[in-house]
């Protein structure tokens, strides 16, 4: 069972803004959706590596990328070749 | 390369668009010369704005091509439009996009699947003849079967998913649409064409394959899972109907059963979900997107641009996916489901080395009405015969099977890991013989 006070904690971990509606809907939901996941106790057997899979790397050697003023192209907000962000503190 | 522009004004009578070029430049040599194809919007396109059928991503212009953009221009395709998606392809109807749900060209009154319903109801409206979609649990598979088209979902790594704004990485392909099985062989070929070291889960193997009606001989599993619970009787019956026109084209049909499928809708929403947690986290408005308040403290600022920005099914996926990683639940939900997903790629696997292919139907129930479903439970069980193709990575492709009162009902033929070919075959041989 998870609670309203739980949704809102998962929201914040994910910077989702939630409304009191939403939270009541979601719970609700989460609930019956979760009740519905605990048929995965049922699954037996360990996780096992992959053993056809192989990393595919590249040589980390500097190539031609997009010019910068494409990349900051979609930027909300640009300085001196920088992009803005929020404040962290 | 020569070129010319392909004037295309068409009405959008079923809202298959987002976004409509209007004059697109195509070749006048290459494969695909002239042809105009539609491009699901969740795949890049230089200078063409590209949604995700989301706010977030409104105003968003690409600065490169998708690797399959690139290959479809390269063979002359004009890129005629953007066309309308649930949104980050989390939808089984197309109505969760926000840019409004799109109408089944069937039954106007009915939902065309999803996620690629846009692309589905452009080809079955005639609006172009083919167009690309991406399949995470059956997005390109549900939306042809209600739309009485053919879609293909190929082997995971198959097609480079280079520019592909992917929600679930370790489960989406990009894939192509079509009125006729030739027709989506015939696109597949084309983005298969050359390899892309940019996309490394992505293998070099081309398709090159010319559709065969000759199935005689080959051995046809047919699970009892797929005619379980919770599928129409009608459906079932078209589908078993179409079986029977394979085996009287010489296939074996063969029973078999697939016990892990009873875990892997489970599995596949708790893995969808955590990767689409992880995946979104990078849509907060700074590098794209709406613009961030850069006055304000990053988590304020970042929850609500996501709050403005993502519809809710959106946001329900990405709080079920961080619940799911979370402390304490990791184990239990995260950890259980990929050895879920370990037991569906294991019996399949096992069944694929008795049988060349499998057979059941693509989706369990008709097209619904609009609106009708409104519990995301409830609309994640109608994804039960779809996903098991993305959990083990094998191809599957949907073709149309007969109608019922008037719907479209679909066929689906899965195969092994990088048989496309045979998959196709066995899905031309059908509509072969059904058309003759």
């Amino acid at each position: 069972m998870v609670s309203d006070k739980d949704v809102e904690h998962i929201a914040q971990l994910a910077d989702i803004g939630i409304t009191k509606d939403d939270l009541r809907e979601f719970t609700v939901q989460f609930n019956a959706i979760l009740d519905y996941f605990d048929i995965l106790d049922g699954v037996t057997g360990e996780e096992q590596g992959e053993d056809s899979l192989c990393n595919v790397l590249r040589e980390d050697d500097g190539t031609p990328s997009l010019p910068q003023e494409d990349v900051l192209g979609n930027a909300g907000s640009t300085e001196d070749g920088f992009i803005r962000a929020p404040r962290v503190m | 390369m020569a070129v010319q522009e392909i004037p295309w004004t068409p009405e959008d009578h079923y809202n298959a668009f987002i976004t409509i070029c209007g004059e697109a430049p195509a070749g006048k040599t290459g494969r695909l010369a002239g042809v105009p194809v539609a491009v699901k919007d969740n795949i890049s396109t230089q200078g063409i704005r590209t949604t995700c059928g989301s706010r977030i991503l409104e105003n968003y212009i690409p600065p490169y091509d998708a690797h399959v953009v690139t290959l479809l221009s390269n063979e002359g395709a004009a890129i005629v439009g953007k066309t309308n998606m649930d949104e980050f392809g989390m939808g089984t109807t197309t109505e969760t996009s926000a840019y409004g749900p799109v109408l089944n060209p069937v039954d106007p009154t009915r939902v065309p699947g999803g996620s690629s319903g846009g692309s589905a109801a452009a080809v079955a409206a005639g609006m172009v003849p083919m167009a690309l979609g991406t399949d995470t649990g059956g997005s390109i598979r549900c939306p042809a079967a209600f739309c009485g088209i053919v879609g293909l979902k190929p082997t995971y790594g198959r097609v480079s998913r280079f520019g592909l704004i992917a929600y679930a990485n370790s489960l989406e392909q990009i894939g192509p649409m079509a009125r006729t099985v030739r027709d989506v062989s015939h696109m597949m070929e084309v983005i298969t064409s050359v390899h892309d070291p940019r996309d490394s889960t992505c293998r070099a193997q081309p398709y090159t394959h010319i559709p065969q009606s000759d199935i005689a001989g080959m051995r046809i599993g047919v699970p009892v899972e797929c005619f379980g619970e919770g599928v129409d009787l009608r459906v079932a019956e078209s589908v078993r109907s179409a079986i029977g026109v394979l085996e009287g084209l010489g296939a074996e049909i063969l029973e078999c059963s697939i016990p892990s499928m009873a875990y892997a809708l489970a599995a596949y929403y708790v893995i969808c979900t955590s990767e689409a947690s992880s995946n979104l986290a990078r849509f907060d408005g700074v590098r794209y997107g709406p613009d961030v308040d850069v006055k304000k403290v990053w988590h304020e600022a970042y929850r609500d641009v996501r709050m403005a920005g993502f519809g809710t099914e959106v946001r329900r996926r990405i709080l079920l996916g961080t619940f799911a990683l979370s402390a304490g639940y990791h184990g239990k939900y995260y950890t259980k489901a990929q050895v879920a997903r370990q037991n569906v790629c294991r019996d399949f696997t096992r069944i694929l080395s008795d049988v060349d292919v499998i057979a059941g139907p693509t989706m369990p129930t008709l097209p619904f009405r609009l609106g009708e479903k409104t519990d995301p439970l409830s609309m994640y069980f109608t994804d039960i015969l779809t996903v098991p193709a993305n959990l083990a990575g094998i191809p599957a492709i949907s073709v149309p099977c007969g109608r019922v009162d008037g719907l479209p009902v679909g066929l689906q033929v899965m195969g092994r890991r990088f048989d496309e070919e045979r998959v196709v075959d066995v899905a031309y041989a059908y509509e072969q013989e059904v058309q003759a």
